[in-house]
């Protein structure tokens, strides 16, 4: 009976145990990184070939999902919206939802599924094959010379991607809400222009995407550098990514949002 | 894949990038009339304000020439003091009647100017004197319904005046 109570709180202080090294793990990891920057921030090519994988490859699935979470947003926003009568708000309920939420954190979902995971596996396979003990072997860094420039690649991508992921939703809500639907097309303007602010709006989302650029991209490298250097090892940490980033995104969604809109 | 091309991509994205963020400020949002480059500030005492919020635009003409920065409560006087921002282009004589408005039926409320006659113009930190507090629906249902009720007991009394006699 008491060995068995043992038992349960040893294998429960185990898995805290573990939760807390491992997060003291990533947060040194994330210091090395930012520490050993100077190469790929100096040999700018690391970063501009890892941005090319990171951000221009996902270029398109975040314009077409924009485009069609813009023209949902559209749909669903004129029918509620022409109940009460103010269906020329549905620019401003469009672009205020995609400036300050939707842009940011969807385009950082798909971003962390699309780019993250690819990350992951990209640096687990290289532990894997054991690139990157040969890398220390010849006395190259490999925190220098894989992790930074994709962290860095990562973190530049992230707010482009949203800024584009909310302009392509305005331009979707636009295409439905004026072009099929009919709502004027000056007081759908005009009213997003009277109601969207520079500062208080759109800075706060693209300050929000980088915040999730920092966190998915450092998700992303940890896990491939942390990864067992197997094929499920591998597995485990691409998934692992997924779902870390995504429930991280989510959480530091909330906290950024109470810090920014408590409606003052 | 060679370094150029790399280079052109990468630029390309950039380039998307920035684009957007340039259609969201301009286009979507109100960077291209926030040009309120110099600004002084007025302040206004109302009585009530009813739903006033800070940011709402202030209005002569219709136009919009200013934005109300600051609302707080005077607790001497028990009045709300309005601090407004005005367009530096444009000067009001110190006879101005600021009032408080709503645009359409149930839409946001703003402060009006009604410019007087006055030669003297405001200058920055004026106080404005003459105010009228926002039109509280409450409020003027109330008195419609206090001057309907006299109305009725009025003209009660009289025929009761008249069965009387």
């Amino acid at each position: 009976m008491l060995d068995g109570l043992t038992a349960l709180l040893r294998g429960l202080g185990k898995q805290v145990n573990d939760r807390l090294w491992r997060l003291g793990f990533a947060s040194r990891f994330f210091l090395m990184t930012l520490f050993y920057s100077g190469t790929a921030l100096r040999r700018f090519f690391l970063t501009i070939r890892e941005i090319y994988f990171t951000g221009v490859l996902s270029l398109v699935i975040i314009m077409v999902s924009g485009l069609f979470v813009g023209m949902v947003l559209g749909m669903q926003g004129y029918d509620t919206l022409q109940r009460y009568g103010s269906s020329e708000a549905l620019g401003v309920l469009v672009a205020l939802s995609l400036v300050r939420e939707l842009g940011p954190v969807v385009a950082a979902l798909l971003f962390a599924s699309r780019a993250g995971s690819a990350i992951t596996a990209e640096i687990g396979l290289m532990k894997a094959t054991e690139q990157l003990s040969a890398m220390e072997m010849m006395a190259v860094n490999p925190i220098a010379r894989v992790v930074a420039p994709r962290f860095w690649a990562g973190v530049i991508s992230m707010p482009i991607l949203a800024a584009l992921f909310s302009a392509m939703g305005v331009f979707g809500g636009y295409l439905v809400g004026v072009r099929l639907i009919g709502v004027d097309e000056g007081s759908f303007w005009s009213q997003m222009q009277a109601s969207v602010d520079f500062g208080e709006d759109i800075m706060n989302g693209v300050i929000k995407s980088f915040v999730f650029g920092v966190i998915v991209s450092w998700i992303a490298v940890f896990e491939g550098y942390d990864a067992e250097p197997t094929a499920e090892g591998v597995s485990g940490a691409t998934t692992r990514t997924v779902v870390t980033s995504s429930l991280a995104i989510l959480a530091a969604d909330f906290i950024l949002t109470a810090f920014m809109f408590r409606g003052a | 894949m060679n370094r150029l091309t790399l280079d052109l991509w990468v630029g390309l994205f950039v380039a998307i990038g920035l684009a957007s963020l340039l259609f969201l400020a301009l286009k979507v949002g109100n960077l291209s009339s926030a040009g309120i480059g110099e600004a002084y500030r007025l302040e206004a005492k109302f009585d009530n304000i009813g739903g006033l919020k800070v940011r709402a635009p202030i209005k002569s003409a219709g136009v919009v020439v200013g934005r109300v920065t600051e609302i707080r409560f005077d607790p001497e006087n028990y009045v709300a003091v309005v601090g407004m921002q005005v367009d530096g282009r444009y000067k009001f004589p110190r006879d101005t009647f600021a009032t408080i408005l709503t645009s359409g039926l149930l839409g946001e409320q703003y402060v009006g100017f009604e410019v007087g006659g006055d030669p003297e113009m405001f200058k920055a930190g004026d106080v404005i004197k003459k105010t009228q507090s926002a039109v509280v629906l409450e409020k003027l249902i109330s008195q419609f319904m206090f001057s309907k009720a006299a109305d009725g007991g009025e003209s009660g009394k009289a025929t009761d005046g008249g069965e009387g006699k």
